[in-house]
């Protein structure tokens, strides 16, 4: 068997396109976590997304409205969640589970009237540079943005929560919303925040699907995507970089299973088929070998609702 | 009070008997039992296309789209021949064995199970069409167009109607092209655009620079059109959703035969039958031709066309050879129905093993 240089480079490239969604609702569940916050709607709000993307392109022809569309709605289906859980104080799980089923009722619902319609084409930058570097170009050109700042997210997100006075708070109020609340921090304010910003990560995640990687809106697109994304933030311990290598290996292995067809290697389907929940096990397993560590990295309050009893 | 209760009871038993046989004797009710959705402009679609010249031939028709190929294909068919159906077609293979096993509990009602090969009771007839007449022409087209002489392939799951595609497609192919190899990837799935398209991508990595598909969605020639290379509309015209990749589509036309057999019920004619239609009976239609085929490959397709439908050419005519070399068509004689139905071994020139 011959593997061309440059093949390794267009396997890499669209492994990279497929772990998008993954590393935009992650980052952002990331967030929301690290504030204190489980929302376990992911999947419904990247759902909500997907829809509201491409609803948004066929009506109004434009991609940048989708595009804000698809973000906005994402904040404001977590906006039901963030009132539910930060105002009326329900439990976080069942209410996560509530926002994922919902979303995809609801997406279904409005969703009717968009199936079988193409999508329009969304532009890629540096097209012209695609052939210029053997390996590395088909990785560095020739992408949507949405791409590019997938990619920069990890590292912007690592920036905030390290060096940044917000990140700080974000993080105080995830490990302790007590001392953070008598330190005069709106333990509330930044959890809605928190809630919020992920909401929108969640919805361009979705967005990515319906308008950029399958360029149209079919029932139940995110095809459970959102619960790898919340997994890959347990794998990450909490911590963005790790994010961008757990996306690479679960959007790589959805990937593998056709390119190994392709090229000849014969093994089972359903093997390659299987390869990605025997991933989830063997990395679940080696994580959890090391509980103290789990333990350390997990924010404190972490599912627990805060009340602020003065 | 008891009077009233018995009156009213027998009025409502003959209402309902009045309304029932006013219903039978009335007009024909048909109903579609669909695998995916009716905008997916596929395999479904095209259905729907043919249910709705049902429609306008005068026939009330319902349709439920979406069913799985399970228990639930069962509890549809019985609730659609429950709710006064006369005639109702299965789409999918899926459906073959709760076809016939609703059929059995009603046996006046008229089953049409499309591309399985049951009929055990006298109620269920099934039909399909040799879309592998088609794959020769599209195969034909590849085999020509095709710069790297790689073609790539996006199979569904591997029973014979998707092997014989392949075949079909392949034989084409090789002769206009001797040197061209048609590499396959197994999706396992009719309809999932998201697994199409990454299936279509792997494809192109290999150096496929022409994709066929036996799945439905348009996905792949989505991804054709982005990656600048040709592929072929499956079941409906998809050339509005890829106007430069899409070269042809071969169409699935079911329009007339549902005409003809909700016809055939509602004149008391109808009887169970194997029906096999190809390009000559109008089931199979190729859509128009793009322009950027050369015109001598136009002509030659129109002519392959023709031939195919006064069956001048046949799509396996031998000499056929399989991956081993062992003969399966000698020389001069044609594949026959029964060797078409269980067609499970690749041709000659056909990369990879049949997944099993």
């Amino acid at each position: 068997m011959i593997i061309d240089i440059n093949f390794v480079g267009l396997i890499l490239a669209s492994i990279m396109a497929s772990a998008v969604p993954l590393i935009l609702a992650s980052c952002g569940e990331l967030i929301t976590e690290r504030s204190g916050v489980l929302n376990l709607g992911v999947e419904g709000m990247m759902i909500i997304g997907a829809i509201s993307g491409f609803a948004l392109m066929t009506v109004t022809g434009s991609l940048i409205i989708a595009v804000f569309g698809a973000m906005l709605a994402g904040v404001l289906i977590s906006t039901i969640f963030a009132f539910l859980t930060q105002t009326l104080i329900t439990n976080h799980v069942a209410t996560g589970l509530a926002l994922t089923i919902f979303g995809i009722g609801i997406s279904a619902m409005i969703g009717k009237n968009f199936v079988g319609i193409p999508g329009k084409e969304f532009p890629i930058l540096f097209e012209s540079l695609k052939d210029t570097i053997p390996i590395l170009s088909p990785i560095l050109f020739g992408h949507s943005i949405v791409f590019y700042f997938a990619f920069a997210l990890p590292f912007i997100t690592n920036y905030f929560l390290k060096k940044t006075k917000l990140g700080l708070i974000v993080r105080a109020v995830g490990d302790s919303p007590v001392s953070a609340s008598n330190q005069g921090i709106n333990v509330r304010l930044v959890r809605y925040m928190c809630i919020l910003y992920g909401g929108a990560m969640c919805g361009l995640a979705g967005a990515y699907l319906s308008m950029i990687y399958t360029p149209q809106w079919i029932e139940n697109m995110t095809g459970g995507r959102g619960w790898i994304a919340l997994a890959l933030v347990v794998f990450s311990t909490w911590n963005p970089i790790k994010i961008l290598i757990g996306a690479m290996i679960f959007g790589g292995l959805t990937i593998i299973q056709f390119h190994m067809q392709a090229v000849g290697v014969r093994i089972p389907v359903q093997f390659l088929t299987a390869l990605p929940y025997i991933v989830t096990i063997i990395v679940l397993v080696v994580i959890s070998r090391d509980s103290r560590k789990i333990r350390l990295s997990t924010p404190s309050s972490l599912g627990k609702s805060f009340y602020k009893d003065n | 009070m008891h009077k009233i209760f018995i009156r009213s009871f027998v009025s409502s038993l003959v209402l309902l008997f009045t309304l029932t046989v006013g219903a039978v004797a009335k007009d024909v009710k048909a109903a579609f039992v669909y695998i995916g959705p009716t905008g997916d402009h596929g395999w479904t679609y095209q259905h729907d296309v043919g249910r709705k010249a049902v429609e306008d031939a005068g026939f009330k028709t319902t349709y439920v789209e979406g069913v799985p190929e399970s228990a639930d294909a069962e509890r549809v068919l019985r609730q659609l021949a429950n709710s006064g159906h006369d005639i109702i077609f299965t789409t999918s293979f899926g459906y073959m064995n709760p076809t016939n096993k609703v059929a059995k509990e009603f046996p006046n009602v008229k089953f049409e199970h499309a591309t399985g090969y049951k009929r055990e009771h006298s109620n269920v007839s099934t039909y399909a069409a040799r879309f592998y007449e088609g794959r020769t022409i599209l195969g034909t087209i590849a085999g020509t167009m095709t710069k790297s002489n790689v073609i790539g392939y996006v199979a569904s799951f591997p029973i014979p109607e998707v092997i014989r595609g392949i075949n079909s497609f392949t034989l084409a192919a090789q002769k206009v092209n001797p040197n061209i190899k048609t590499k396959i990837v197994w999706a396992f799935t009719w309809y999932d655009p998201g697994k199409e398209a990454e299936a279509a991508k792997a494809l192109i990595d290999q150096g496929a620079d022409v994709i066929a598909q036996h799945t439905d969605s348009t996905a792949i020639v989505q991804i054709a059109e982005k990656a600048g290379i040709y592929a072929f509309g499956q079941a409906s015209d998809m050339d509005k959703f890829a106007p430069k990749a899409v070269l042809t589509s071969v169409e699935n036309n079911w329009g007339p035969y549902y005409v003809d057999r909700v016809k055939a019920v509602a004149n008391g004619t109808w009887s169970q039958k194997d029906t096999w239609h190809g390009i000559g009976d109008g089931m199979v239609v190729i859509s128009g031709l793009d322009s950027q085929m050369p015109a001598d490959l136009q002509s030659k397709v129109k002519k392959l066309q023709a031939d195919l439908a006064s069956g001048k050419v046949h799509s396996f005519t031998g000499p056929i050879y399989d991956q081993k070399g062992n003969l399966m068509v000698a020389e001069g004689k044609t594949a026959d129905d029964g060797m078409l139905a269980g067609m499970m071994t690749y041709v000659k020139g056909v990369e990879g093993d049949i997944p099993n």
